[in-house]
């Protein structure tokens, strides 16, 4: 019985894993499914949407059509893996897993198997210095990154002197959620505040102990740095105990409509960060409407259009097909493979005059990465809900990141990730 | 017609106490052995071990490790997952302290580490039993979960909390890190289980096998034929320990190579290798075999079939693949209560009489 069944098992998995023949390929390992499904669907569906109207309106990047294999890891680890493996295997030129455990699971696959790994404001943030992380890309910013803007946006609205004010981090328990727990310290040492930190575990619908303590302590700014149904917690008990919104600022992993919309017109005031423009107002939405939405080909239930995620999704996808078109100009054929993918991510130089031709002007900073700087520009903005108009408002321009404090911590723990590893500088 | 045991004489001790006394059990067992360390190692690629291979052989050991807690010794545990993140934090700790020693080794001290730590959180099962020593495992769980995110010496004081192994070697092949031969993981995997399975039904024959079901059975009456309970107990608890942790520290080292306790190794796991258990079959170290397969591979199966061959959207699959397993799950206990051990052990007595029944 059991050898039928392993017989069984080999045929239908040998039918199964055959390559799917287009010319690129970007494996788009999403989550549809589970407790992070609120935030994973906007986000893949931007991201495949945009292949998707670079197909259908163009006929692909530089004439090869791009398919995006779509895997579900609902945010686990051992599914990412499964996913990874399953999808190399096509001819996948970069992966985007959405899941900081997941990058750092990939993180020495990726270097073995020699395929570009894509983490924009996600993942290892020590993986912004390309002279240790070869084959990872992190930009245009990081969580250390987003840490240091939430901390200057805090500057400006009290005046320039924060000395004395208590911050509070909320984080979700896990590698995501501790990344900018180093950083915040080095930062309230240099401009004086008190930092409290209050872990949320997997997946975060238990928050009541977290916000009694806060409701104690009355610190005056709430960061967060939560994700999937979290958020949606977090939010609603801010707004339990009456939190001034305005002083409750997320990463840009927290601040979706998902996450705001179930606590209501109470929501509003809320912050959160990004790295990039959202909302309708860019012309690229007219192709999108055009060759995607109106010609049934959207991806998922495609009510997601135009949302923070869903605009993310669209970045990611964006920065990852002009790197391929970089290398295609680089290598001088349309055809290019993953080491030519991985070039034309070192070279990418995404410029404002790029971004209009795309149709999305001031959607994001320009890039201009190089053998050494895989992190990107760093800058973020504050956007603010305004929950009656079910929209986000800009709260800030541009902020940049204080690179006097960044620099030294990932100099320090991609030193770390070195030295563990026998590294040497790559660049040289 | 199979299984015949006519002709099949034993004419010494030895031979009649022997693991698989019927010849045809004997042969079978010698061929899977043969396969599986023989054939596959020749075919296997990365997808092969990375999504099949080398999760089934891990949930094996654990699956094993529980049943000797819960199948022969009679006591509930839901401490599997913070047992198997001690394993994995031991020997990354290990590993990372100790870089000249050959990895098998940490993998055995790392089993011994949470053979202790087994023995620390079974105690209370000299007082209480049943569902109240479930929830008292529960408290391990969630305790040693709490402590690996809680205090950093654990993980070196990395930034983000993450476990990281580094790259080891076992006679100048890589068995952990990224260069990482889907073949060398498989085998480095194989041979552990090969030994744990040894071990483990070979003490569930003998002395200390016999008195955990004396335990399991009615512990009074095994007490009043002088069956010590706490040597029994504790020894149950540290010897399934031993091989979860074992488990563990392979689950870190080998197939994921960075792990996050509580994404890991979360109450999720406790529950999983428990139904493994349970499905396969309690008390039976084939059963281990078959819950572990059950649950690692039929997912897989599953997901290749809806999304890769029926193209269904990669959510509706999931959804679906979840019903379709927690359906069979039921159907199957409905069916044979006692797992698909029992489901073998019928089917090896009907093949006993086959074809002449009456």
């Amino acid at each position: 019985m059991k050898k039928t069944l392993t017989a069984l098992v080999a045929a239908a998995m040998t039918l199964t894993t055959a390559p799917a023949f287009a010319e690129l390929v970007v494996p788009n390992l999403s989550y549809r499914t589970g407790p992070y499904a609120a935030n994973g669907i906007p986000y893949a569906d931007g991201f495949n949407d945009y292949f998707t109207l670079l197909n259908e309106r163009d006929g692909g990047i530089g004439g090869e059509m791009v398919a995006t294999p779509e895997c579900e890891t609902a945010y686990n680890t051992e599914k990412g893996v499964e996913c990874y493996e399953s999808t190399k295997g096509e001819g996948a030129l970069a992966y985007n897993p959405l899941s900081t455990g997941i990058t750092y699971q990939l993180i020495p696959k990726v270097t073995a198997d020699g395929i570009t790994l894509y983490t924009p404001g996600y993942g290892r943030t020590s993986a912004a210095n390309g002279k240790v992380f070869k084959w990872v890309f992190n930009f245009p910013a990081n969580y250390w990154d987003g840490a240091s803007v939430a901390i200057k946006h805090i500057i400006d609205q009290e005046g320039g002197d924060i000395s004395g004010k208590k911050i509070a981090l909320v984080y979700h328990n896990s590698a995501y959620g501790k990344e900018p727990i180093r950083t915040l310290e080095e930062l309230a040492k240099k401009h004086g505040f008190e930092l409290s930190t209050l872990p949320v575990d997997h997946p975060g619908q238990e928050q009541k102990s977290q916000w009694l303590q806060i409701r104690r302590d009355k610190p005056d700014y709430v960061l967060m740095w939560g994700w999937g149904v979290m958020n949606q917690v977090a939010i609603q008990e801010a707004v339990n105990i009456r939190f001034p919104m305005d002083h409750f600022i997320g990463v840009w992993w927290s601040g979706s409509e998902n996450d705001v919309a179930p606590a209501g017109d109470k929501a509003s005031g809320y912050k959160a960060l990004s790295f990039h423009g959202t909302g309708m107002d860019y012309p690229v939405y007219a192709d999108l409407k055009q060759y995607v939405v109106d010609a049934g080909k959207a991806s998922g239930a495609g009510d997601q259009v135009g949302t923070m995620l869903y605009s993310r999704g669209m970045y990611a996808a964006m920065i990852i097909s002009e790197a391929i078109r970089k290398a295609q100009e680089m290598a001088g054929k349309s055809n290019v493979n993953a080491a030519e993918v991985r070039d034309g991510f070192e070279n990418l130089d995404l410029t404002e005059a790029r971004l209009e031709e795309l149709g999305l002007p001031n959607f994001a900073q320009p890039i201009k990465a190089s053998c050494e700087n895989h992190g990107g520009p760093g800058s973020a903005k504050v956007f603010q809900w305004d929950a009656g108009a079910k929209k986000w408002n800009e709260a800030s321009d541009w902020i940049e990141s204080d690179k006097d404090v960044l620099n030294p911590l990932i100099e320090e723990d991609s030193a770390a990730f070195a030295s563990e590893n026998n590294i040497t500088d790559q660049c040289n | 017609m199979f299984y015949r045991e006519a002709g099949d004489f034993k004419t010494s001790y030895r031979e009649d106490s022997q693991t698989f006394p019927i010849k045809f059990d004997r042969l079978r067992y010698y061929a899977v052995l043969a396969v599986a360390f023989g054939i596959v190692p020749l075919f296997i690629n990365d997808y092969w071990a990375n999504a099949v291979a080398v999760p089934f052989l891990i949930y094996a050991i654990a699956a094993i490790g529980l049943n000797i807690l819960v199948g022969y010794a009679g006591q509930v545990s839901l401490g599997t997952g913070g047992f198997m993140a001690v394993g994995a934090y031991a020997v990354y700790k290990l590993m990372t302290a100790f870089p000249d020693i050959n990895i098998f080794f940490h993998v055995i001290i790392a089993g011994f580490i949470t053979a202790a730590v087994g023995v620390i959180f079974g105690l209370p099962s000299l007082r209480i039993k049943g569902f109240y020593l479930a929830v008292a495992t529960l408290a391990a769980q969630f305790f040693l979960v709490w402590l690996f995110n809680k205090v950093p010496w654990f993980y070196n004081y990395s930034a983000s909390g993450q476990i990281n192994a580094p790259e080891r070697t076992v006679f100048g092949v890589f068995v952990t890190g990224a260069q990482t031969s889907a073949m060398a993981k498989y085998m480095f995997c194989l041979v552990v289980l090969t030994l744990v399975a040894l071990v483990a039904r070979n003490l569930t024959r003998g002395t200390v096998g016999r008195k955990w079901m004396a335990i399991r059975d009615m512990d009074i009456a095994a007490e009043i034929i002088g069956v010590n309970p706490l040597t029994t107990k504790l020894s149950a608890f540290a010897v399934s320990s031993f091989f979860i942790g074992i488990a563990g520290a392979l689950f870190f080292a080998v197939y994921l190579g960075a792990a996050e306790v509580g994404e890991a190794f979360g109450i999720q796991k406790s529950f999983l290798i428990l139904f493994m258990v349970i499905i396969g079959g309690l008390g039976s170290i084939f059963g281990s075999f078959a819950g572990a397969a059950f649950l690692v591979l039929l997912p897989v199966f599953l997901k290749n079939v809806l999304v890769g061959t029926l193209g269904w959207p990669t959510d509706l699959a999931a959804h679906i693949e979840l019903m379709i397993v927690g359906g069979l799950i039921v159907a199957f206990l409905i069916a044979e209560p006692h797992g698909l051990a029992q489901l073998w052990r019928v089917a090896k007595e009907k093949l006993r009489l086959w074809p002449f029944p009456h």
